[in-house]
């Protein structure tokens, strides 16, 4: 009982007031931009050539403002975007008109998951298993050469590392396709052309990532090990003459994994924003050049879908973390 | 003295020292410049680098080499101004909430939270859409000083939380001492090292912040910093070209300033580890 009046309840309205707090800070930036997506969306049609009588325009003005859900005050505007959000529907895109934002997400998401699920998962393990070994037998010449080549890059900022990745490999050498995430015209099908079509392309925003997200991983552990290997049961595993493989594998490396496995839920929750600039550098097709074109284009409601999948993805990942932290390290109680 | 010597004993340390005093020559530099930075058309287009021109010219018109100098100055002018006030912002926050603790600890803790869970650099693109008209040098970096807290602030507040349980909180505050001059002189100089490599850290993220706001074309691209440069060559097609001495400039000159940056705290956070340095210099 003090657990949950203690611990689980409080963090439980924790959750909900930062879900909601995001969620509010996002409603509000988008309207304080200059851009009026009612006067683009006609500025756009006068452009395609319609003519139209004062009278019609004043009709669609109307209908596309209730559309977008931007009729009446802020605080009116407000309480019906909670409304749609419960019922799960985002409205329609502004600039895909009429494609439904649902839709967009759907057709978008795939492309994002199977590029960060993937990179991630890669990028953790080996960070970690090559982090535990140079951590480990820190003071040998390859674990200094690792870390070295692990000090150059990890400083460098996501976006000059994918540029400099992408000027060597596809414009100098022209080993891997420049941009997109399929070749042109190509149709999803489950055949092996396709498949292999799609993880060539996407393999250099994949090397980017796995690159830097495996120096991320390898310094940190490393760091980890080095601590855990002077604690003193590993001393006394040592000289009571445990084989060197066990101690690495069954004591050291199982006990720096813990903060290491925070760290991946972590990352699994960033997933939803962090493909921003992967996707733009390589004009890859999934959430974060729809959400990039949709910042660019002022398009709210498909904003607001991604930004709301995106908080309540970090936040919720964050919560479980907490949650099952008693299950990998039985020294954290709540109570 | 001894510190400066022990700390260059790292090779880490001298090459970062080295490459940030010729980066600082070079921005001082920039009040030489024979060209205003802001005109086109003041030399001629497309040289290749000559004595003249010690690095070519660029599409515009611009000296290569006198422009790097102002986009050096000013991508440092930026990140100074993001890293001391957000420092700032941090130390403060932290502080207050580490020592006051309930309910303004947590309603601070919560805005912090708030703040890491939205996804910033969505937030900055739509806020830089918002000032495009009036950005300039102190407006970025203001705005990225305004998100760039949140999290040190948190290990701030953790350090103050385990300094607030010692013994000597207790004697100091049993004797007298006013909130203010004990978190000052008593607890100000065990957070001063972490503040001071964090500050660090925060001017590397803001330079690279910027360089991204300014490849996606979100800052005035007239301003030349290192972002805006790349931008321009990028504009012109200049590794198509085989202009490398236009684009590689503003990446090599990032590219070195990151590691050296990095190298930097990483190295002056190790002296200052009580356990690495015995390491690195033996004890004494």
């Amino acid at each position: 009982m003090t657990f949950l009046k203690r611990y689980l309840i409080p963090r439980l309205i924790q959750y909900v007031l930062i879900i909601w707090l995001g969620i509010t800070i996002v409603f509000l930036i988008p309207r304080l931009t200059p851009n009026d997506p009612v006067m683009a969306m006609i500025t756009q049609m006068r452009a395609q050539g319609a003519t139209l009588e004062s009278g019609a325009m004043d009709g669609i003005i109307a209908d596309l403002t209730e559309m977008y859900g931007l009729g009446g005050s802020w605080l009116d505007q407000y309480w019906a975007f909670w409304g749609r959000l419960f019922r799960g529907d985002f409205g329609v895109s502004f600039f895909n008109f009429p494609t439904r934002v649902n839709k967009l997400i759907a057709t978008a998401l795939p492309w994002t998951l199977g590029l960060l699920l993937t990179t991630t998962v890669i990028s953790w393990t080996l960070g970690n298993i090559i982090g535990g070994l140079a951590g480990y037998h820190a003071r040998k010449g390859w674990s200094r050469t690792l870390d070295a080549v692990a000090m150059v890059v990890r400083p460098q900022p996501y976006y000059i590392f994918a540029f400099a990745l992408l000027l060597l490999l596809a414009w100098v050498v022209r080993l891997f396709p420049v941009t997109g995430g399929s070749s042109l015209g190509a149709r999803p099908t489950f055949t092996w052309a396709y498949i292999k079509d799609v993880l060539w392309h996407s393999f250099l925003p994949a090397l980017s990532l796995v690159i830097l997200g495996t120096a991320v991983n390898f310094q940190t552990m490393k760091l980890i090990v080095q601590n855990v290997n002077a604690e003193n049961f590993v001393q006394y595993a040592k000289l009571g003459g445990v084989t060197e493989g066990r101690i690495v594998g069954k004591y050291v490396i199982r006990n720096a994994l813990l903060p290491q496995v925070t760290g991946l839920a972590l990352s699994f929750g960033q997933i939803f924003s962090g493909a921003l600039i992967t996707e733009i550098v390589f004009s890859y097709p999934g959430l974060g050049m729809l959400l990039y074109n949709s910042v660019i284009r002022a398009d709210y409601n498909l904003i607001m879908g991604i930004t709301m999948l995106s908080i309540v993805g970090i936040t919720t990942a964050i919560l479980v973390v907490d949650l099952t932290y008693p299950l990998f390290d039985p020294r954290v109680r709540y109570y | 003295m001894k510190v400066l010597r022990d700390l260059f004993k790292d090779y880490r340390f001298c090459f970062s020292f080295g490459v940030l005093v010729i980066i600082l020559i070079l921005a001082f530099l920039s009040n030489f410049s024979p060209y205003d930075p802001t005109l086109w058309n003041v030399v001629p287009k497309n040289m290749k680098p000559s004595a003249q021109y010690l690095l070519g010219t660029d599409s515009n018109g611009q000296d290569i080499f006198w422009q790097a100098t102002y986009a050096v100055r000013n991508s440092l002018i930026i990140s100074l101004i993001a890293a001391s006030v957000s420092r700032v912002i941090a130390v403060l926050v932290g502080m207050v909430a580490g020592y006051t603790r309930g309910n303004t600890d947590r309603i601070l803790m919560f805005i912090s939270d708030g703040l890491l869970v939205i996804p910033l650099f969505l937030i900055l693109v739509m806020l830089a859409m918002i000032v495009r008209q009036r950005m300039n040098l102190v407006v970025l970096g203001l705005m990225l000083s305004a998100f760039g807290w949140a999290w040190d602030a948190r290990v701030i507040r953790s350090i103050i939380i385990s300094l607030r349980e010692r013994e000597f909180t207790k004697t100091a505050v049993l004797s007298g001492t006013g909130t203010i001059k004990l978190v000052l002189n008593e607890y100000m100089p065990f957070a001063m090292p972490l503040i001071f490599s964090t500050l660090i850290n925060n001017i590397s993220w803001a330079i690279g912040l910027e360089m991204t706001l300014a490849l996606l074309g979100l800052v005035d691209v007239n301003v030349p910093t290192l972002g805006t440069m790349l931008n321009w060559a990028i504009t012109y097609q200049a590794m198509f070209l085989g202009r490398w001495n236009w684009v590689l400039t503003p990446v090599v000159l990032a590219v070195f300033m990151f590691i050296a940056l990095y190298w930097l705290s990483v190295s002056i956070s190790e002296y200052l580890d009580p356990r690495t340095r015995i390491q690195r210099v033996g004890a004494q």
